[in-house]
This record gives C-alpha cells, sequence and structure tokens, in this order.
C-alpha cells in the first residue's frame, strides 16, 4: 500500500523519533499501534495487556510498563503515563533498533549505553537511579516464576549472588561497615560489558506479515 | 624396551628447567629418531606382507610335516611377529603420534610459530621418507576406509558435542549459505575453469586435453569442499571471536552434504560423458535427502541417548559409552544409506547433549570429554602424519600447468565467493559482515585430508588422471595448510580482527542473556511480528513441557536453566574449593572485601546491642578465604565456556568429594526439619560462607536478632571434618538426591543446615560456613582441630 497523505505528513515527524527505520516499516508500526488501541489515537496498558501472545512471558509486566515509562521517553522526566500515543510508541520502539555497517565506534557506544539504559529502567522500578537489593530479587522472581515450581529461595540466592558480584566487580575494596546502596547504572554497564548490548538487543523490523495482524490482537 | 626407556625420558623431561635442559632435548630428540627408525622398519616390512608371510607359511608346513621324522628342542623363546601384527602397527602409530605431539610442545618457540598441522604433516614426510629409505614399501595408510569410518569421526563427534549451539543457531542462514551456495560456486568455477585450460592448452597434445568436463567438475567438486579437521587445527590456535569461528567452522561442516552429492554425481555420470537436467533436478532432491535425511538420522540417535542415558543412574560406569556408541552408530547409519554422516554425527551430538548433561553423573561427563578430546587430538595428528606419509608414498604426476592453475582458482573462487555471497547474505543479517570479516572467512577456507581421501577413493580404471588429481589435491592442502596457516595467525593480529573473549561467564550475564530473550520476545509480540525469537521461545517452551520429560531421569527436568547454570557453577567452586583448599596462597587477581553485609540494606534491630552484630573472626584469616575463593573462581569460570582441546583444563574431581557429599547428605536429612532457610552465596568476591555473611542474615531476618536464650545464642558449628564444607556442594547433594528425595528437587537455592548436634536450632546455618572454610583448609594441611575446639568458639559473642 502506498503512503496515503494523511500519513506523508507526520511521518516527517516519526521518523525524528527512529531515524533509522524505512517509510515502510514506520507505516506497518504504524498499522500495528491502530490495532492494538483498537483505532484509537494512544494505547493504554489494557491494551497490550491483552495480547494473547504475551502471556506466556514471564516479565510481562515489565516490558509493558516500559512501554509507559517517561524515562524510555530520552526527555529526563520521570514518572508514567497513563495512556501513550504513537510518538511515543516509537521511541520506544527506537531503543531496539540494529547498528549498520556505517555505525561508528562512538554511535555503537552511544547505542549500547542507551540499550543498557532501557535495560536499567526495567529493573531500577523505583526510578530512584539505583537497583536496590529487592528490586534485584524481583526480577530474578519474575524470571523464573513462568518455569514451575522453583521455590523463591533459589531467586533469592541466585539475586544476591548476582548484586554481590556486582558490588565486588565495581567496588573491590569495602570496609566491613560499608554499605553497598545499590547498582548505579555505571556498574551496569560494566557488569554487562562483556553481552555486546548493541549487536544483540534488537528486533527485526521487517514489514509486518499482513496475516498476524488479523488474528487476534 | 626401547618405548619404555622412551618413556621413562619423556617423563622426566617435563620437570626439568628448559634452560638447562638442551642436552635432554637433544637426547629426546635422538631418542625419537632412533625410535622412528626402530619402529618404521617392522612398519615397512609388515606392509611387504606377501613374500614373508608365505615363507612362514612354507616354513610351518615343513616343520609339521619335520614334526612327524625329526624331533626338535622345544622353543624356548620364539617370535612371531605375524601373530599380533595388526594391533602392533596401530598402536605403534598412535605411539608415535602421541609422541610428536608432545615432542612439539617441549619445544617452545615452535609451536607458537608454526601451527602443529604443519610441523605433523612434515613428520609424516620424514616418516614415509625414513620408510622409503630403508627399501620397504610404504604402507598405505591413507586407506580411505580407516580414514571414514575410524579416523573422521572422533574428530566429528567432538566438534558436534561441544558445539556451541546459540552462536550456531543465530547463524545458521549465513552458515548454510556458504557451505551451500558456497561450496557449489567453488565446484562449478574450478571445474569449469580447469576444463577451460586444459582444452586450451597450446602444446602438442597434452596430457590435459583428454580430461574430460566431468572429471574437472569432480576435481572441482573434491577440491572446492572447507575441511573441518584443517579448519580445527589451524582456528584453534588463532583464538579469533566467536561469530567468524563458528562461520568458517560450521560451514566446513555443513559442506559435507553438498560434497557428498557433487561427488557421487558427477562420479557416476563421468564415465558415461553427459548430465542431463533430470540428473542435474534428481542431484538437487539427492543434496535434500542426504542434508535432512542425515540430520534425521542423527537426531533419532540422539534421542535414543538421551532417553537411554535417563535410566543409567544405577550403572553410572558406562554412561560414556552409551554417547560414544550411539554416535558412531549415527555415523554409520547415515554412511550406509549415502547420508552425509559427518551432519548425522553433528546432530547427534548437538541433540543429545543437553538431556544427556543433565541426566548424568559428573564423572561421566568428566569422562565423555576427556575421551573425546583424547581420541580427536589422536585422530588428527594422524591424519596430518598419514598425510605427509602419502604423499612421500605417490603416485604423482606432476604437471605444472594444472597443479598452479589449480591452486590459483582456489584462491580466487574462494575469495569471489565469499564476497559475492556476503553482499547477499548482509542483506539479510542484522550484525552485518564487515570486510575484515570476509577476509577472514575467505582466507579460512583450508583443503585437508578429506579432500585427499575422495580424491584417492577414484577409480584409477575409470579415472586414468587420477595421480595428477591426487598430485594437485595435495598441492593445494599443503599450500592452504602451510601458507594459510602459518599466516593466518600474524594477518589476525595485523588486522586487528577482534578476539575470543576470555568468556568469564558470570550470573549477571546468564540473568541478562534470559532477560534479553524474552524481552526480545515480547517485543516481537507487541510489534505483531514473529520473528525469530518467537519461534525460539515456541521451541524452548515445548522442549520445557514434553520432551524434558521423557528425557530426563526425575526432578532435573523440571529446572529452568538459570538455575542449572547456578547450580553448575557451584559445583565448579565447590570442587575447586575442595582441591585447593590445603590453605595454598593463590595470588589473587581482584581481592575484594565486599561481601554479603555491604550489599543487604541494613534495617537497625530494634533493641540490638552492638557486639551481636560483629562475629569473631580475624581480619586476615578473611583475607585468606576471600583470596583464595576469589582466584579460585576466576579459573572456574575460564572453563564454563571451553569446548576446545586446546582449552581444556585439568578437572580436580577427587574422589573424596563423593564420599564428603554423603555425609554431608547425611546431616542434611536430619536438618530437614530446620525449617528456617537461609541463603548462602558462593558466588564471586567474599566467601560466602564468611561471617560476614551472617550478619547479612541477621540484618534480614528480624527472627534472628531476637535474643535467645543462651543455649541458643551461640550458633556453634559442629563440623563434621568429613564434610566438604563448602556451600555448593551442598547443592551438589541435591542433585544427586534428586531420585531418592523427590521432595527434596524444589530448588532451596544453597541450602546449608547445620549439624545435627547444632545448639542453635534457629541460628542461621551459614554460620557454620565460615568456620567451615577455615575448617576445611586446615583439615586439607592438617588433621584437624576436634570437635570441641570449635564449640568454646561462640560464634556471637
Amino acid at each position: 500500500m502506498g503512503v496515503s497523505v494523511a500519513y506523508s505528513h507526520v511521518v516527517g515527524v516519526w521518523r525524528s523519533f527512529f531515524p533509522t527505520v524505512s517509510l515502510e516499516q514506520i507505516i506497518n508500526l504504524h498499522k500495528r499501534f491502530k490495532q492494538l488501541s483498537g483505532n484509537e489515537d494512544t494505547i493504554s496498558r489494557e491494551n497490550l495487556d491483552s495480547i494473547p501472545a504475551l502471556a506466556t512471558n514471564p516479565i510481562r509486566k515489565q516490558i509493558i510498563e516500559a512501554f509507559f515509562d517517561k524515562r524510555n521517553q530520552r526527555q529526563d522526566e520521570v514518572g508514567s503515563f497513563h495512556e501513550i500515543g504513537f510518538e511515543q510508541f516509537l521511541m520506544v520502539m527506537s531503543h531496539f533498533r540494529p547498528p549498520t555497517l556505517k555505525t561508528t565506534e562512538e554511535e555503537r557506544e552511544v547505542m549500547r549505553r542507551e540499550k543498557l539504559r532501557f535495560l536499567f529502567n526495567m529493573h531500577d522500578t523505583d526510578s530512584d537511579g539505583t537497583i536496590t537489593l529487592d528490586e534485584y530479587r524481583k526480577v530474578v522472581e519474575e524470571l523464573l516464576s513462568k518455569s514451575g515450581a522453583i521455590g523463591l529461595e533459589a531467586a533469592k540466592a541466585i539475586a544476591d549472588a548476582a548484586m554481590l558480584e556486582v558490588a565486588s566487580t565495581n567496588v573491590p575494596h569495602m570496609e566491613p561497615d560499608e554499605f553497598y546502596e545499590g547498582i548505579t547504572f555505571e556498574h551496569f554497564e560494566q557488569i554487562l560489558k562483556g553481552l555486546e548490548m548493541e549487536s544483540r538487543m534488537h528486533i527485526r523490523f521487517l514489514d509486518v506479515n499482513t496475516t498476524t495482524m488479523h488474528c487476534g490482537k | 624396551g626401547v618405548s619404555c626407556f622412551l618413556q621413562t625420558a619423556c617423563q622426566c623431561l617435563p620437570g626439568c628447567d628448559f634452560g638447562s635442559s638442551l642436552p635432554e632435548r637433544a637426547l629426546l630428540l635422538v631418542l625419537v629418531l632412533v625410535f622412528l627408525q626402530g619402529s618404521v622398519l617392522p612398519l615397512g616390512a609388515a606392509s611387504s606382507p606377501d613374500v614373508s608371510h608365505q615363507d612362514k607359511t612354507d616354513n610351518h608346513k615343513v616343520e609339521a610335516q619335520g614334526h612327524n621324522y625329526t624331533k626338535k628342542a622345544f622353543p624356548v623363546l620364539s617370535i612371531d611377529y605375524h601373530y599380533i601384527q595388526t594391533p602392533f602397527e596401530i598402536s605403534l602409530w598412535v605411539l608415535l603420534a602421541s609422541l610428536m605431539k608432545l615432542g612439539f610442545h617441549l619445544i617452545p618457540r615452535l609451536s607458537s610459530i608454526v601451527p602443529e598441522s604443519c610441523l605433523l604433516i612434515v613428520v609424516g614426510l620424514l616418516v614415509g621418507g625414513l620408510i622409503k629409505l630403508a627399501g620397504e614399501q610404504v604402507p598405505p595408510v591413507m586407506n580411505t576406509r580407516l580414514f571414514f569410518l575410524c579416523l573422521l569421526p572422533p574428530i566429528i563427534l567432538d566438534a558436534g558435542y561441544f558445539l556451541p549451539i546459540r552462536p550456531f543457531m543465530e547463524n545458521l542462514g549465513t552458515i548454510l549459505m556458504f557451505a551451500v551456495v558456497g561450496t557449489l560456486w567453488n565446484a562449478f568455477f574450478i571445474g569449469g575453469l580447469l576444463y577451460a585450460v586444459c582444452q586450451i592448452q597450446p602444446d602438442n597434445p597434452s596430457s590435459l586435453h583428454q580430461i574430460e568436463l566431468l572429471p574437472c567438475l569432480l576435481f572441482g567438486s573434491i577440491i572446492s569442499a572447507v575441511d573441518p579437521v584443517a579448519v580445527l587445527a589451524v582456528f584453534e590456535e588463532i583464538h579469533i571471536n566467536e561469530l567468524l569461528h563458528i562461520l568458517v567452522f560450521g560451514e566446513s561442516l555443513l559442506n559435507d552434504a553438498v560434497t557428498v552429492v557433487l561427488y557421487h554425481l558427477f562420479e557416476e555420470y563421468s564415465g558415461i560423458g553427459t548430465v542431463s537436467v533430470l540428473d542435474g533436478f534428481l542431484g538437487v532432491i539427492s543434496f535434500l535427502v542426504v542434508a535432512l535425511g542425515g540430520v534425521l538420522v542423527g537426531a533419532i540417535y540422539g534421542i535414543l541417548a538421551a532417553f537411554t542415558s535417563r535410566f543409567t543412574s544405577h550403572t553410572r560406569v558406562i554412561e560414556p559409552l552409551f554417547v560414544f556408541v550411539y554416535s558412531y552408530m549415527a555415523y554409520l547409519s547415515a554412511e550406509m544409506f549415502h547420508l552425509s554422516g559427518i551432519m548425522a554425527l553433528i546432530a547427534c551430538g548437538a541433540v543429545m547433549r543437553p538431556y544427556v548433561e543433565a541426566n548424568i553423573s559428573h564423572k561421566s561427563h568428566t569422562t565423555i570429554k576427556y575421551f573425546l578430546k583424547m581420541w580427536s587430538s589422536v585422530s588428527e595428528t594422524l591424519i596430518f602424519i598419514f598425510l605427509g606419509v602419502a604423499t612421500v608414498d605417490g603416485p604423482h604426476n606432476w604437471n605444472w600447468t594444472f597443479v598452479t592453475v589449480t591452486v590459483i582458482l582456489c584462491l580466487v573462487a574462494r575469495v569471489i565467493g565469499v564476497v559475492g555471497l556476503t553482499y547477499v547474505i548482509n542483506k539479510f543479517r542484522i550484525v552485518k559482515l564487515t570486510t575484515k570479516d570476509q577476509f577472514i572467512v575467505a582466507y579460512g577456507g583450508l583443503r585437508g585430508a578429506i579432500a585427499f581421501s575422495l580424491g584417492f577413493l577414484l577409480d584409477p580404471a575409470h579415472f586414468a588422471m587420477r595421480e595428477m588429481f591426487l598430485t594437485a589435491i595435495i598441492t593445494v592442502i599443503f599450500f592452504t595448510v602451510f601458507v594459510q596457516g602459518m599466516t593466518i595467525k600474524p594477518l589476525v593480529e595485523l588486522l586487528a580482527v577482534k578476539k575470543k573473549q576470555e568468556a568469564k561467564r558470570s550470573i549477571n550475564e546468564e540473568i541478562h542473556t534470559q532477560f534479553l530473550d524474552h524481552l526480545l520476545t515480547g517485543i516481537e509480540d507487541i510489534c505483531g511480528h514473529y520473528g525469530h525469537h518467537h519461534w525460539k521461545d515456541k521451541l524452548n517452551r515445548f522442549n520445557k513441557k514434553y520432551v524434558k520429560k521423557c528425557l530426563i531421569a526425575g526432578e532435573r527436568s523440571k529446572e529452568p536453566q538459570l538455575i542449572a547454570f547456578y547450580h553448575k557453577m557451584e559445583m565448579k567452586q565447590a570442587i575447586e574449593l575442595v582441591e585447593s583448599g590445603g590453605g595454598v596462597k593463590l595470588p589473587a587477581a581482584m581481592p575484594s572485601t565486599v561481601s554479603m553485609q555491604n550489599i543487604q540494606p541494613k534495617k537497625p534491630p530494634p533493641a540490638l546491642p552492638p557486639e551481636r552484630a560483629l562475629p569473631q573472626l580475624s581480619k586476615g584469616r578473611e583475607e585468606e578465604i576471600r583470596k583464595i575463593l576469589r582466584s579460585n573462581l576466576q579459573r572456574t569460570r575460564q572453563r564454563l565456556r571451553s569446548y576446545n582441546r586446546h582449552t581444556l583444563v585439568a578437572d580436580p574431581y577427587e574422589d573424596g568429594l563423593n564420599d564428603f557429599l554423603i555425609k554431608k547428605q547425611k546431616i542434611i536429612e536430619l536438618e530437614k526439619k530446620i525449617t528456617e532457610m537461609n541463603n548462602y552465596l558462593t558466588v564471586p568476591s567474599a566467601p560466602p560462607d564468611s561471617p560476614t555473611i551472617t550478619r547479612a542474615r541477621l540484618a534480614s531476618d528480624p527472627q534472628a536478632y531476637s535474643v535467645k536464650p543462651t543455649s541458643d545464642s551461640v550458633p556453634t558449628i559442629q563440623v563434621d571434618l568429613a564434610s566438604p564444607q563448602s556451600p555448593d556442594s551442598v547443592n551438589l547433594m541435591d542433585e544427586f538426591r534428586n531420585a531418592r528425595q523427590p521432595e527434596q528437587d524444589e530448588d532451596r537455592g544453597l541450602m546449608m543446615k547445620p549439624p545435627s548436634e547444632a545448639k542453635g536450632p534457629k541460628r542461621p546455618e551459614d554460620a557454620e560456613g565460615a568456620k567451615d572454610q577455615q575448617r576445611l583448609m586446615r583439615c586439607l594441611s592438617d588433621p584437624g582441630p576436634s570437635a570441641d575446639e570449635d564449640e568454646d568458639e561462640p560464634f556471637l559473642p
């Protein structure tokens, strides 16, 4: 389908939120947005909740919350929206763009930081800039929640161990009475350096398969 | 005699200091040469069988007859070489290969400049030369059946079993493109151009004119396939990043199907001289059958092996055997139907591995790993030596034009193929391949023994130019292995290609890898786009729901991956701890004083007397504990990713650990009634069992703070001296006891329960750990203090 007149004047605006994406992909995302929102202009948490494929995802709540998180809008605000429009939707989606052949080393650094920031925001639910032990425990618990009959203890142990690892890697020398408040963003970056987020955290923004748009929201 | 002497000589060598060992090294070399001479003679003699054999039988006949007439003296000592001939020769070759390998690593600088494969080929040349000099006939070692049925499978199984599934699957499309389309392109390009070159020979009727198109194409298909053995041998020493490694290596494995089909196709029709379109079409179908059939056969055997391993809990000793035998049978079955044996083997290894590893004991796991590495190592060595020997053997037909054109065409075809394919592939890849990547992929296309064996397999009756082909193949192999093999390492340095990261897989990375998987699946679902995350997620869920239940014994089937990973880490730590618990002071790479108490939010407990917070443990002791743990963990982590025989590290799993664990299990059973759950942190820096942990425990568990009656307030540590006082071992116990105590399977993280005599049942048991730690260190180095001593030391003042 070609670019209709209705789109053309806003597409330019939208692309500013998500520079490297193509016209076709933006239009497809917009179609999907309309489908999710029931042809409204905004989507709410309930719209996203009702996607059936998401039901089996253990971290569903965090993912949905990430869309409504103001921190992901690159505008240095905190808090969360009740509903988001297409621009905000695109802005969140732009965190998942892949690097291209032309991406320079500095741009990769920036991209990596941005993606790590997204992950960090997902963990840091109270927006205080650090991931505390409780928050991290919650993360691991959620991860293991759909995996069946595993007790909370395992999650706690793993989260504790992970936290300890972050602390010891970043602040090797701590006196017994010093206290590690929580994982800051710098420490988070440090501990996940090896994963090369910019090459891993992306999805393929191909043209959306039209059949998936018809079968169930 | 000689071999014993050599062995002792070899044994005392590693202990020598290199600086002063020049005479010893010379001695070793001389001994090796003498040994070679001594061994090649029987090897050579044995291969001129008929004459001597006939003599012997004649002698026996005469003797038998003569026995009736004349009585000879009873033979006190006689030699019957013929009786043991074949196994003796085989053992001799294997011994030779192993000694060579040993020798190379004793010469320090050589192994860093020249890749092992080159050295081995040279040795093969030497041996072949020696045999020829001795006037004997060189044994036909490069027997195709020997190669394909005995030498190749161990290498492929080793590769398949330890194949890193995740990067392989992620890049499967790219790998298939290179393997299938790339090999086809190479074969036709080389074959076609060779034919053209042969035809336009300006000379008077040159022998080259006689070569038809189809034999040329056949030759092209033989020479075009990248060889997994050669790639493995060279790439393992250069440590490039995982992506490139898996691309070249995966290509070398998957192009087997293409090679098989092309080879059979052209060989069939070379006699007839033409290939029709129908045949071509059938060839395509055949390719699909060969490839998919091979994978199917492998997968079936893999599932059988996994299923069998479910029931081996009572016969642990033969567990490795199942892995090996099922895999070998998969290979043989595939070969029987002319399917791709290599793909069958890879599929079998890759399919069975996750389930088998969940079922078998740790010792079996170690055994499998070691045997696979050992066999593949020996195989590889033998293959290269035999290549050298077979080169000397000939017969050769050197034709300058043919050989040089072949070599040049191989290089050119490879480069064009890689560049062209990458251009197409990059349209579909998200992480694109850069020019550097392309160069390494092109340069890493080494040919090896498979090409030679296939050439050897050609029927001389049908292919008059077989010798010329063989000569050309050997030249190409030599060129790629020597020139490309030797220069790839400096080139990698020069081009600053990304190297393999020393993967210290941390628990954080594992958590976030899983998190990322779910996140990307979720985002794809929100986009409404069924990408490969979606399908991977579906496959995982199917696996978890149905397959794991069938193939994994007991309760391990429900264990999620994160927990399994965590347990694995703990187990390794436990083993490390036991092994080094003798108090050896190891240099700590990153000493850290951080412990759990620094992490937990300090909730000031109500009415808590200040002294309560601090246990009595000297700082120095804590430091010692931490240093050891830290350094041990560094080594442990590096081990977690090793699938390459060069990084295989000695596995310290001791027999004693089992006994410890059994005792520990008994303690745990007694403590099942204790409900308070406390966790142990095993990981990185602080000894999780340091007393500082209990401070954390106390902080988070309010009831721990309550003032207890005197008997309870002292969490005395009753240490069972025989038990492995590592918290990790607890989990180990859980795993081992799974079948017997299903109700225990619920992963309680690290549960460390104090021994039954503990006076403070409600005490955080982890207090025990700290003392255990010291205990362990002490008890391994000295008889250990008696239990009483510890009882007197109150944990809390």
